[in-house]
This record gives structure tokens, C-alpha cells and sequence, in this order.
């Protein structure tokens, strides 16, 4: 333990897992805002387990969407997860019986936290840290956000929707690196304001989403032939960058 | 389908996602058109949830509160402010609007 402890992962790994944890809080009113139940709102975080996607499916139910249009927001934002989940097999090698937990640890933070280390002990060592760190501080913090939330009333004097958008903005932010990037935003966007009145609850964000996917496969995006880094350094559990004062 | 189902469901959907990616050859990810097209969707995806989130009401558009609230996150995050300083942000942005009587 002292060994472990020791080894700069493991404190990266801890600290990403404290500052990512916090904002449970966050997922957990909103949760409670957009009419989950706490147990509902909790079960997001123990199960589902990736924020982006979990911010996604309530913030489709608090825009009137369905179950279903909720399901499939949040199963596409999960998609680069399985993107994840290649590079931390290759990178770690975990046997059969390891692989289900590893899969259902691997977010943003525990597989930037693992890649930004040198070593295949390190890259080990963080991305189990903070994954686990991770989960068990997000979901004690969305405990304690559903049940505040529960208790607050009425959301929209709290200004509960206005933290939803800005939750989402703030998810968006750490992607947009570039011009192409800007671009794509804009254009969803703008496809999502003119499709939300001529579309039942729900669909705009998955018409946004197969707008997206055709421009990432035909479009300009990989003009320097190389793809873009996907969420290494920012991510949705967080959407801020993984801290780097332990990264060698 | 109940709630509950759906949240049970959308979690399967996430894990197996996950799963995936841990059974399948790692030569996929050669191709950058896969990243490339992941990262897409994810952006694509995120927008339209700030569109959503900020006006959407129902079937159909509203300006309200929550416009200042995405303004006031955004100059938040130009700031740099850390994602709960954001969040925080935009609630008291919105909740300020509508105390000064906004819809």
C-alpha cells in the first residue's frame, strides 16, 4: 500500500477521482430537476456510469423527450467509451475475468489518467485509481445532489435548467479545439433549433447526432490526415482536463 | 416502458458499449475515420444538447432564463472556470433572471 501509494498514478489518479466525485453533486440535482426519482438518479450514476451520457439522458427527459429518445442520446455519447475500452485492453492486457469490471470503469478519466502515464505498471495503477476513485465519489456525491434536490422544490427557482444548459456547455467547451470542430457545433446547433419544433421531444438530438457522424466520416475533419484526439485530455464525466502536475 | 426500465436499459446499453470495446480487434481503431466520426457524434451530440437544454419546451422553442444562463456559462468557460464553477454559473444566472422577472 505504502508502494502504491506512493507511485505518482496512484496520487493523479486520486486527485482526478476527488475533483471528478465533487460534481456528482451537480449530476444529482439535475437528476432530481428533470423528475428521476433519487433511486432512479443514483442507479444513472452506480450503473450507467459514464456522465456525459447520464447528463445527456436527463437533460433529454427535462427537455420532454421520452425514454427512448433519452436511451439513445445517451447510448451514442457512450460510443467513444467502446473507443476507450480498445486502447485500455491493448495498453493493459486485463485477463478474461477482469474485463467486465475494466469495461464498466472506463470513462474519460480513468482512460486519461492511465494513457498519460509512461509505464505499463502506471497505466495500470491509474486507470484502476481512477476509475474506481472515480466511481465511488460520483456516486456518493450524486446521492447527496438527488436527495438535496429532492428537497429543494421548485427547480426553476433555483435555476436548476439554467445549470442543466450550462452543464452541457461546459461538456461541449474542452472539444472545441478547432475550426472544424466549431463548425460542427455550429451546424448541429442550428439543425437541433430548426428540427425542435418540426420533431417530437427527443428526435432533434438524434437527427444532430447522424448529422454529426456523416460529417465526421465524409467531412474535411482529418485534413492533416490525423484523427483528432478523442476526449484524452477533457471529458464529459468532468469536461475539464485531467490534472498534470503528476504526469511525468 | 416504465422509468425505471429505460434507465436499466440505457445502462445495459452503456456497459455493453464499454464491453465492446474490449473484445474487438485493436486494429479498428487504424482507421482514423472511426475516431474521427466518434469524436464527430460526440460533439454533434453535445451541441444539440446545449440547444436542447437551453430551448427547448416540449415540442417547440422558448427564450427564457436559461438563454442568460448559457451566456453567463459560457463567459464562465472563457474564463476558464473549473466545470462546477460553470454549473453554478448558470443557476444562479438563471434563477438571478427570473427573480428580476423573466420567464
Amino acid at each position: 500500500m505504502t508502494r502504491l501509494g506512493r507511485h505518482p498514478a496512484f496520487r493523479t489518479g486520486a486527485s482526478v477521482a476527488v475533483a471528478t466525485g465533487l460534481y456528482g453533486i451537480s449530476f444529482g440535482a439535475l437528476g432530481a430537476a428533470a423528475g428521476l426519482g433519487v433511486w432512479q438518479t443514483i442507479a444513472l450514476s452506480a450503473l450507467m456510469f459514464t456522465g456525459g451520457s447520464q447528463f445527456a439522458f436527463v437533460g433529454v427527459l427535462a427537455g420532454g423527450g421520452g425514454g427512448a429518445a433519452a436511451t439513445g442520446a445517451a447510448g451514442l455519447l457512450g460510443v467513444r467509451n467502446a473507443v476507450y475500452g480498445i486502447q485500455m485492453n491493448a495498453m493493459m492486457r486485463p485477463g478474461p475475468a477482469l474485463k467486465p469490471l475494466a469495461a464498466h470503469l472506463t470513462i474519460d478519466e480513468s482512460a486519461a489518467t492511465s494513457m498519460a502515464q509512461t509505464d505499463p505498471h502506471g497505466r495500470r495503477i491509474g486507470f484502476w485509481t481512477a476509475g474506481a476513485g472515480v466511481w465511488i465519489l460520483w456516486v456518493a456525491f450524486t446521492v447527496i445532489g438527488a436527495v438535496a434536490g429532492d428537497l429543494m422544490g421548485d427547480p426553476k427557482a433555483w435555476g436548476l435548467d439554467g445549470a442543466a444548459a450550462a452543464a452541457m456547455l461546459g461538456l461541449l467547451w474542452p472539444r472545441l479545439k478547432t475550426g472544424d470542430a466549431w463548425a460542427l457545433a455550429a451546424v448541429t446547433a442550428l439543425v437541433t433549433t430548426i428540427t425542435l419544433p418540426m420533431l417530437p421531444a427527443g428526435i432533434p438530438i438524434l437527427v444532430a447526432g447522424a448529422v454529426a457522424g456523416l460529417w465526421g466520416w465524409f467531412g474535411p475533419g482529418g485534413r492533416n490526415g490525423r484523427a483528432p484526439e478523442n476526449g484524452h485530455e477533457a471529458g464529459p464525466v468532468d469536461g475539464r482536463p485531467v490534472p498534470r502536475e503528476a504526469t511525468p | 416502458m416504465s422509468l425505471w426500465a429505460w434507465v436499466v436499459l440505457a445502462s445495459a446499453v452503456a456497459f455493453g458499449t464499454k464491453l465492446v470495446g474490449y473484445l474487438v480487434p485493436a486494429t479498428l481503431l487504424d482507421d482514423p475515420r472511426m475516431l474521427r466520426t466518434a469524436n464527430a457524434v460526440t460533439i454533434g451530440l453535445l451541441s444539440a444538447l446545449v440547444v436542447m437544454n437551453t430551448a427547448a419546451a416540449g415540442q417547440g422553442l422558448l427564450l427564457d432564463a436559461r438563454l442568460g444562463a448559457v451566456v453567463a456559462a459560457a463567459v464562465a468557460l472563457a474564463l476558464r472556470a473549473p466545470f462546477l464553477v460553470v454549473v453554478i454559473t448558470g443557476a444562479v444566472a438563471a434563477a438571478g433572471l427570473r427573480l428580476l422577472g423573466f420567464p
